[in-house]
């Protein structure tokens, strides 16, 4: 299985996590024995499992590892101390990294509340599904003519077994109905609360009585079938979960403090404290905002302000917390606490702007409001009715919980997880997670489309332009220089270039200006044209943006240009959805020039540049208050607000982990595609809910009167109810044929990360 | 009749047993990764 052999997948992207970082996330198992969990995103065969457990168990330090491939995941127990010394934890991710070549990271640990919530309702599923078995083999006893006695018995047994399955399994009604009725609303879980109630007491009553009919089988087979479709629903969100945590975080867990003495110590970010001297070496993130004190660097700045080239800094520029520093170490003095940063206010404009959000109902929850007054008010005019024409009152009780049992949205329970989570499965399989049900639903209402540009529209990545152009000495030589650096017009051309390329003794990297390396044949320099050609340095920050110049002694060589590269299947989807008459247009922080071009060459007629965090948030919302259902993707921090001001919001994989939180579905792939397929998927589900919103109310037009007419048996209400339920799970299972959505092809595309053939460029 | 006696008991305790080792099952973590599960039965040197 070549899949996995190392190396085939290219080196990892992201640095290593530090040791103290691995430390402090570590927890205490056993004395002496620490547990890290670390997640592989791209583990996905049992090659994998055996080539990472297999080298992390050669390692002295390690008492036990596991890879766990549904969640993707590796858990690893490790001796602090071995024979000789203290353990270093970053042996254990090099060892990953080395025998797989697969990045492996930290995530947060947050989501145990969430697993165990969903073992309490497996657990409810299987003690439910035993009652209901049970009984529903006594019943059909009962059913084929027991006599008077040993019905008796049966349903005196029936009655012991169903008592704890209607504690233990109908808590989670229990709790949701009283939840709502205690706000003054109603849920769906109220009638289901009150009809597994009544129709235990009713039963219990007729079986003190030596009664003939007794309703046990039916309550708790509905509490069976209604556990199913609140677990499948915890499933689906849960698995959603557990894969966007296991991303790359993007934001430091800690940074290394210089204290006056100019001793270092790694502290956790939240106890930075404004004027702190951090150090930042290239490649790491800033952690805090702050003014640089020494050091020179290259600032990815894309995530924070969507501005797609590096930014030089020198000494006494700001910088924003979430940057990236590229290519030289900075010491940083920190101006605000991590609490009081950039970030931390584009959470509290989130916060602000979850307006859309809060104020949508489900689907099942709307439905409720209208169906639960109807039921009960329908099972008390049957009891009314039978008790003063029929003047029976113990023969219109029955009939009451007869209609209340029929009713009992048993199919409704089922109508709507079912659906969801068969289309979550098929969002899944195209690389989609979705965060809940409830955003399916927006999104299947949506009529406008807003994009952000860089990370989105574009991958973020230069691309090497007119390659063909260039003799291979050039290239050789450029590249040679270029692989010296973290710099990412430095890193394209590197990968650019195929074959050997020139080797150089010594290359020494200048910050915010370029590579230079001293060769017998003269000086050779790379990098932003007044650096390159020594001229002189004017204050201007330079064209550093599309351009870097080779030059030997200060003449040129050769200059390469570079441009943003296209996500793939952004022309596609773009011109889908327009296709599909939805409006499109794009929110950018980046220059106007840059919007206006990309706009252009995907046709979108709106666009706006230069927009802040704010600004984008109330774009959103102002469309929003004009009656416009709006999608929003985007992966930047600056974007954070505006998803969260959305009605729905897609992010890519890629995004910062703010934008990830505020995003409702996430795609893993590079291609774009997987806006349009989401949005398609979404609306059939939702055509498929209203089906068997359909289908569960035809059958209560059918059944309800052959309760109200006093012939509902529980034999009868039985077969009514399983056959409801089975047709709704059958008419939901439609769904996951595959084919008619369109999906094949964009896996297919899906299958090269690189340019396909529609793709433009963007100057 | 009398046999329905021990025939119920029985028959309940069968159907305990199963939910039992189910509820075990779960407890020991043997559905925490299905998808891994299907990939090491192939494996030819387990990882001791």
């Amino acid at each position: 299985m070549s899949c996995c052999a190392p190396g085939t997948e290219g080196y990892p992207d992201h640095p290593l996590p530090s040791s103290e970082e691995l430390t402090l996330s570590s927890r205490a198992v056993a004395p002496g024995l620490r547990q890290t969990d670390l997640s592989v995103p791209q583990v996905h065969c049992g090659t994998c499992i055996a080539m990472i457990e297999k080298a992390l168990n050669a390692l002295p330090c390690v008492e036990r590892a596991r890879v766990n491939l549904s969640t993707k995941r590796v858990s690893i127990v490790w001796r602090e101390k071995v024979e000789d010394g203290a353990t270093d934890p970053v042996e254990l991710v090099r060892a990953i990294v080395d025998a797989t070549g697969y990045d492996a990271h930290l995530f947060s640990n947050a989501e145990e509340v969430g697993q165990k919530l969903q073992r309490d309702l497996i657990r409810a599923v299987a003690l439910c599904g035993f009652a209901a078995a049970n009984i529903m083999l006594l019943s059909v006893s009962v059913w084929s003519g027991a006599d008077a006695s040993t019905r008796d018995m049966f349903h005196w047994i029936s009655a012991l077994i169903a008592a704890p399955a209607l504690i233990y399994g109908g808590r989670f009604f229990y709790q949701s109905a009283w939840n709502a009725l205690r706000r003054g609303r109603t849920n769906m879980d109220v009638p289901i609360a009150l009809a597994i109630t009544l129709s235990y007491a009713v039963s219990l009553w007729e079986t003190m009585h030596h009664g003939e009919h007794a309703w046990f089988d039916a309550t708790v087979s509905l509490l069976f079938f209604l556990l199913i479709g609140r677990t499948l629903d915890y499933i689906m969100r849960d698995r959603a979960r557990a894969a966007i945590s296991g991303l790359a975080r993007l934001s430091p867990r800690g940074a290394t403090v210089v204290s006056a003495d100019g001793s270092r110590e790694y502290r956790p970010v939240d106890e930075i404290r404004p004027g702190d001297r951090v150090a930042i070496a290239a490649g790491e993130r800033v952690p805090v905002d702050g003014f640089v004190e020494s050091g020179a660097s290259d600032i990815d700045v894309s995530i924070v302000n969507g501005e797609s080239a590096p930014r030089p800094v020198r000494v006494g520029d700001m910088i924003q917390a979430g940057t990236l520093s590229l290519t030289g170490s900075l010491v940083l003095k920190a101006t605000a606490a991590a609490k009081d940063s950039f970030l931390s206010e584009v959470i509290s404009l989130m916060e602000a702007a979850e307006g859309g959000r809060a104020r949508y109902r489900r689907i099942a929850d709307r439905a409720a409001q209208y169906y639960s007054p109807a039921v009960h008010l329908l099972a008390l005019a049957a009891f009314l009715s039978w008790g003063f024409i029929g003047g029976d009152w113990k023969q219109a009780m029955l009939i009451a919980i007869a209609v209340l049992i029929i009713t009992c949205p048993c199919a409704l329970g089922l109508a709507v997880p079912v659906v969801q989570v068969v289309a979550a499965g098929r969002l899944f399989k195209n690389g989609i997670m979705v965060k809940d049900g409830s955003a399916m639903e927006r999104l299947a209402e949506i009529d406008t489309v807003l994009f952000d540009k860089t990370g989105t529209l574009t991958l973020g990545r230069p691309r090497l332009l007119d390659i063909e152009r260039f003799d291979r000495k050039q290239l050789a030589l450029a590249a040679g220089l270029a692989v010296h650096s973290r710099h990412p017009l430095s890193q394209t051309l590197a990968l650019a270039v195929s074959g050997p390329v020139a080797i150089f003794e010594t290359v020494t990297e200048i910050p915010g200006q370029g590579l230079e390396a001293a060769t017998p044949a003269g000086i050779y320099r790379l990098g932003n044209r007044r650096f390159a050609l020594s001229m002189p340095d004017d204050g201007s920050p330079g064209n550093t943006v599309t351009e870097t110049v080779l030059s030997l002694d200060a003449r040129e060589i050769a200059t390469f240009r570079f441009d943003d590269s296209l996500r793939p299947g952004a022309l596609a989807a773009t011109a889908s959805l327009g296709a599909s008459g939805f409006e499109t247009g794009i929110l950018s922080g980046d220059r106007r020039r840059v919007v206006a071009d990309l706009a252009i060459r995907l046709g979108l007629e709106h666009w706006q540049a230069e927009l802040s965090p704010k600004q984008k948030a109330e774009f959103c919302t102002s469309l929003g208050a004009g009656g416009r259902k709006v999608l929003m993707v985007g992966d930047g921090i600056n974007d954070a607000p505006a998803l969260a001001a959305a009605h729905v919001s897609i992010a890519p994989a890629t995004a910062a982990d703010v934008g990830r939180q505020a995003a409702d579905f996430v795609f893993m792939r590079d291609s774009l595609e997987a806006v349009p397929l989401a949005i398609d998927i979404s609306r059939r589900a939702g055509r498929l809910i209203r089906e068997n919103f359909a289908l569960a109310i035809g059958y209560n037009v059918i059944a309800v009167p052959i309760a109200l007419a006093g012939y509902a048996t529980p034999l009868i209400a039985a077969v009514a109810m399983s056959t409801s339920s089975i047709i709704v799970v059958a008419n939901a299972l439609r769904l996951s044929r595959p084919g008619s959505v369109g999906e094949v092809d964009v896996t297919a595309r899906n299958g090269t990360t690189t340019a396909h053939p529609g793709e433009a460029r963007v100057a | 009749m009398n046999m329905l006696i021990y025939l119920i008991p029985i028959a309940l305790f069968l159907g305990g047993l199963g939910l039992f080792a189910f509820l075990w099952s779960l407890k020991s973590g043997q559905y925490d990764d299905l998808e891994g599960a299907s990939w090491r039965v192939l494996q030819d040197d387990p990882p001791e």
